[in-house]
This record gives C-alpha cells, structure tokens and sequence, in this order.
C-alpha cells in the first residue's frame, strides 16, 4: 500500500473543519463519506414520504397510510420490493450501455453532496471553486440519462432522453448565470464562504435572480411542472421505460437525490445555508432544505405540465434574458454603492424584480414567446 | 507520492480511454470513452494545481462537448458498425505517423522549465485579474467572444438551410 | 489545497463502488435464488404500449436539437469567463465591469440575431 502523500499535508485539509471535529485526514474523510451517504439515502427516503402524503393532501385523498405508523415505513417497503424484483433487460438492447448508465447517472449526484457544508466548516471537502465544481459534476448526470435512453433501444425511451438533453442544455445557463449574481455579493465561490458571508438571506438581496433559478433548476431536475421528459402519458416513464428491478429503484433515487441536492443548494446559495437563531446550525440545514423541497411539490401539484416549445421558449425568452439583466444590475449596484446598507438593495431589487417579471409577462402576452405556425 | 499514484491512475485511464475511442467499432460506445478521456484530462488538471481548469474542462468538455457529440453520433447513419473500411487507410497512416513523430520530438526537445514556486491557490482571482484588469489579456477576450459569436451564428445559418 | 482534491478523489471512488454495488446485489441475490429469472421473448420485448415494434431505434434526429447544444456550448463559455469576473468584481471595479459588459454584447447579438431569425421556436 502506498502512503499518499497528502496525508502529511493533512493539517491543511484541517483548517476547514473546526476543532472539535474528530481529527486526522482519513477520519474526516471516513465520517464525511458515511454522513453523507447516510444523509442522501435517509433523506431520500424522508421525501418520498413528504412528497406522497403531501400530495395526497393537496390533491383532497390520503396518501399511503398502512405500512407502519402513518405510513412511515412506505418507502422501506417499497424499497424492499424493488430489490426483489425480477430484473429484466430488453434482447435488442445494448447490454453495456444499460447497465452502466445508472452508475454514471448516480455518481455524480452523490458527488455534489461533498462540498454542501451541514454547519460551519462540516463539509468534506471546502472546495474553493465550490460552486463552480457542483455545476460542473452535475452536468455529467446528462450523460447518464442519454446512456439510458440509448441502451434500452426503446424509442420513447430515446425520445425522452433527447428532450432531457435539450432541456437541461437550455436551463443550465440560466442556472449558472443567476448564480453569478450571488458569487457578487458574497465575493467567493466557496460554498461555505458564500454562507459566511450571507448576513442577509441572498433570497432577499436577489429575488429575481432566486426565481430564475428556482425555476431553472426545477426544470433541470425534471420535476414537475417541466417534467416532459418523463411524462407517463405521452412518453411511458421516459428514459427509464425499460429498467426494472433495482436498475429503476437507481433512477427513482437520482431524482429525488438531485432534488434534495437542488434544495440543499437553494438552502446555501439563498436562504444563508445552516444559519439562524436558536436552533443547532445542522437543524437550520436541515429544516430550510425539507421547506425547499415542500415547496417544490407544491408547485408540482399546482402547475399543468408545459409544452415542449412552452419549455423551450420560457428558458431562451424569460430567463436568459432576465438572468443577464439581474447579473448586470447587481454588478452596478455592488461597484458604484459598495459602502451603503444592503437593506437599500433588498428595497430597490424587489421593486425591479416585480418590474421585470411583469414587463416580460406583458411581452409574453403580445406574442413574443408564442410559436408562431 | 499519493500526487504521482493520482497521476499514473489518470494517465492509464486517459490514455486507455483514447485507445477506446479509436478501436471501438460503434460510434455510440467511442463518444462515451471519449467522455472517459475528457474526465481523467480534469483530473491531470487536478493534480497540476489548476483548480479551476479541471471544473471549466468537466463543463465544458463532458457537459457541453460530449453532449455536442452524442447528437453528432444521433446524425449518423451507421452508428453500430461505425466507418466501413476504405482506400485512404494507407495515407492515413502515414500522416499519424509523421504527426506522432513531430508531437515526440517537440516533447522531448523541449527544455522544460520546473518552477520551484508553490502553485497559487486560490486560482480564480488571479485569472481574474489577468483577464479583466487593466493590462490585462482584454483583445484576446473580446476576440473569444467574436468567436462565440461566429458559432452561434453559424447554428443559425444551419438551422435555415433545412427549413428550405 | 490538493489534500481537498484528494479528499474529493477517494469520494469519487466511494460514490462510484457504491452504486456498482448497488446494481450487483440484485444479481448476487439471483444466484441465491431469492430474485426470480425466468425470461421469455416477450418479457425481453421493447415496450411500445403493446404494438410491435417495427423499424431501427437509432434513427436520425431532429436537427433542432444540435443547434441548442452548439448555442449552449457558446454561451456556456461565456459563463465560464464570467465567473472570475464575479470573484474580484470590487477589485477590478468599473473598468471590469466594461468589459464584461462589450463581451457580453457581443455575444448578446448572436442572441438576438437568433431572436429575429424565429430559430429559438421549437419545430
């Protein structure tokens, strides 16, 4: 075995994480993977149920209530039953390609979770590209939906995958470019210095600039309402059409993985991460993050699925746009004002962001975002 | 000695990934290998100090490229058999050959320079600097931008010529 | 610095193991007989809402979706310019902040070109 030679170089790695924490580089590295394993796993398991009841809420029924204590143990039965399922692959399919593609798909999903920080300086790596790193892993997910699609050799399967991609090539702009507005003020693309730095939440500082993105990353996470990818009733299920068994449990789990991962980035980028008054900083994490992805599926049970031109022209005609404006008036703000109170900002862009959605909405309605046939 | 184990893993990985990309018989699988190289490129970035480098390769590379190069694999007619084999085989080669050997004696006659400095880190804000400030690189950015321009462009004059 | 990235490597391989294994214990646990395996043509079939499926799966595209890849690739390289420009804003002060903005325009114009040009409306 050969000694790696940063673990001399270990006491570096420990400035990032507070005394307390249990020392030693492997250590940090032992606990952080189990945590963080753990942390998506649960987590995953605690949405699903959130998701299910909350919907049965909304939508005046029950929701699964037997398995268990108020159907607590739903997910775990489920998650035993897709174990067991039989596994099949279709004859036609391209075997490799299938079976690599929930691998590829779920890897990167579990690898943004390293550098999401719980509380102050517990994260596993404080990456100080952090940001910048997350859009970048997350982009490879696309390679493994398009595996998918592919390897099935079904045709709405590689229908589904083709939308997925030009999805996901359309809201990652404007993804990254709100998040340039909050790289602005807080002077960092480290995730834990972007919270450190949060004495106001970024949501109010930025409001447009957190819809845009609430709105992009919904989209890129195909959640509903921009789920068309995946539509059961024109697609059958999208991508995944032909995965059975524990291949399919895989994709369940990278979807609502990335949007506990999207909520948790919202979380840090937004809501001032694991800071608050009274409770324990991992409890504010914890707590904001499940408040982001309620509201999630709230607008899942509120807004009708798009249309896929309607998909196309709000990412090209809303929010690049918008998403340009916002990053050049918060530059401006922050070059020629930089001594005066934040408070006047929050004043000032929320005024500007109801300006500008109402403007585009008006220009939508004269026939600016219609398809024209 | 963990930095050079890092190092061989990428370089066994690229370079296997590359040797992929050219005998793989279907299009589909060498696109995929291809990202692969791309992926273990970030990682030798890595091990260099180029922090940012590496997340600039993986999106760019393996979220735009790659993607670019899937529906290029979607265009093509025969995606599983791949080229069939034709008469320019031998000019080929040669001019692999000759390329190779040029890119060999570059490498190897070059008297590389080794820095005994410490790397910057963070790399974000002196790229900054370079790029923006003053004396910086501006005329090559704009002219970059030109560049972007001439691609977005050009999709664009595609896109019309089908609609004829 | 590089001890972070070590940190992130050998999360890499954890993340990687562990999804491998999470598609092996199916297979493992088919060996053991807990999982059935009992496979036919028709279970191996392509679903298709029940038809049969006639013609290749892998047939050519819409072009449309090449010209968004080649348009995100442009602008995801301006993004990319953009986000040093974010790190040092107050350093680099209003000077940077005319260039980025000439940058941007110049890319802006292809954008809006396209707008004209009726080729950001999906077919």
């Amino acid at each position: 075995m050969v000694i790696p030679d940063f673990v001399l170089n270990a006491p570096l790695a420990m400035q990032v994480t507070p005394a307390d924490w249990p020392g030693g580089y492997w250590w940090h590295w032992l606990f952080f993977t189990i945590i963080i394993i753990a942390f998506v796993l649960i987590m995953v398991m605690g949405v699903i149920y959130i998701e299910r009841r909350g919907m049965g809420r909304m939508q005046s029924r029950l929701g699964p209530n037997r398995t268990g204590p108020f159907g607590l143990l739903q997910p775990v039965a489920d998650a035993i039953k897709v174990l067991l399922k039989e596994n099949i692959v279709p004859a036609t399919a391209d075997k490799v390609v299938h079976w690599l593609a929930p691998i590829i798909a779920f890897s990167p999903v579990l690898m943004i979770f390293a550098v999401i920080p719980f509380q102050n300086g517990a994260l596993l790596a404080d990456l100080n590209i952090g940001i910048l790193y997350i859009i970048a892993v997350s982009s490879v997910a696309t390679v493994g939906v398009f595996m998918a699609g592919w390897g099935s050799s079904n045709k709405y399967s590689l229908l589904g995958a083709m939308r997925n991609v030009a999805a996901i090539v359309s809201y990652e702009i404007p993804l990254a470019l709100t998040i340039v507005g909050v790289i602005i003020f807080s002077g960092s693309l480290s995730m834990n210095q972007i919270v450190v730095a949060q004495d106001i939440p970024y949501i109010l500082v930025q409001p447009l600039g957190f819809l845009l993105f609430f709105i992009a990353a919904s989209a890129e996470i195909n959640r509903s309402p921009f789920d068309l990818m995946e539509a059961d009733s024109e697609l059958t299920a999208g991508f995944h059409t032909e995965y059975s068994g524990m291949k399919f449990a895989m994709f369940y789990l990278v979807e609502y993985a990335e949007a506990i991962a999207m909520s948790a980035i919202i979380t840090t980028l937004f809501l001032s991460g694991w800071r608050g008054p009274f409770l324990p900083p991992w409890l504010w994490f914890l707590i904001k993050t499940l408040v982001v992805f309620f509201v999630m599926v709230w607008t899942r049970t509120t807004l009708p699925r798009v249309r896929i031109d309607q998909l196309m022209a709000l990412a090209w005609k809303f929010l690049f746009p918008l998403a340009l404006v916002n990053l050049f008036i918060t530059a401006i703000e922050v070059i020629f004002w930089p001594d005066i109170s934040q408070w006047i900002f929050v004043g000032v862009n929320i005024v500007i962001a109801a300006l500008l959605v109402i403007l585009w909405s008006k220009l939508f309605k004269i026939g600016w975002g219609r398809l024209e046939v | 000695m963990g930095l050079e184990f890092a190092f061989w893993i990428m370089a066994v990985v690229m370079v296997g990934a590359a040797f992929a990309v050219l005998y793989l018989r279907n299009v589909f699988h060498a696109a995929l290998a291809l990202v692969l190289c791309f992926i273990a490129v970030a990682g030798i970035y890595v091990t260099l100090s180029a922090d940012f480098l590496a997340a600039v390769q993986i999106l760019v590379y393996v979220g735009a490229i790659s993607v670019l190069i899937i529906l290029g694999v979607m265009m093509t007619r025969e995606v599983q058999k791949g080229n069939p084999v034709n008469k320019m085989r031998l000019p080929a080669a040669i001019v692999a050959v000759v390329l190779l050997g040029i890119l060999v004696y570059v490498v190897t006659s070059t008297p590389w320079g080794i820095s005994t400095q410490d790397p910057l880190t963070p790399t974000t804000m002196p790229l900054a600097t370079k790029l923006f400030s003053e004396n910086g690189f501006i005329l090559p950015v704009e002219i970059g931008a030109v560049l972007l321009l001439a691609a977005i462009l050009g999709a664009i004059v595609i896109i019309r010529e089908k609609k004829k | 610095m590089l001890a972070d990235y070590g940190l992130i490597g050998l999360f890499f391989v954890v993340a990687i193991l562990f999804s491998l294994v999470m598609v092996i214990i199916p297979i493992a646990l088919r060996y053991l007989k807990i999982i059935p395996s009992n496979p036919n043509p028709i279970k191996e079939s392509i679903f298709e809402c029940g038809m049969e499926t006639t013609g290749k799966t892998w047939v050519q595209f819409n072009f449309h979706y090449y010209f968004y890849a080649l348009v995100f690739l442009a602008l995801d390289v301006l993004v990319v310019f953009l986000y040093p420009w974010a790190v040092q804003l107050k350093q680099l002060g209003p000077f940077g902040l005319y260039v980025v903005l000439i940058l941007v325009f110049i890319v802006f114009v292809g954008y809006i070109y396209a707008w004209k040009k009726k080729a950001l409306e999906w077919k």
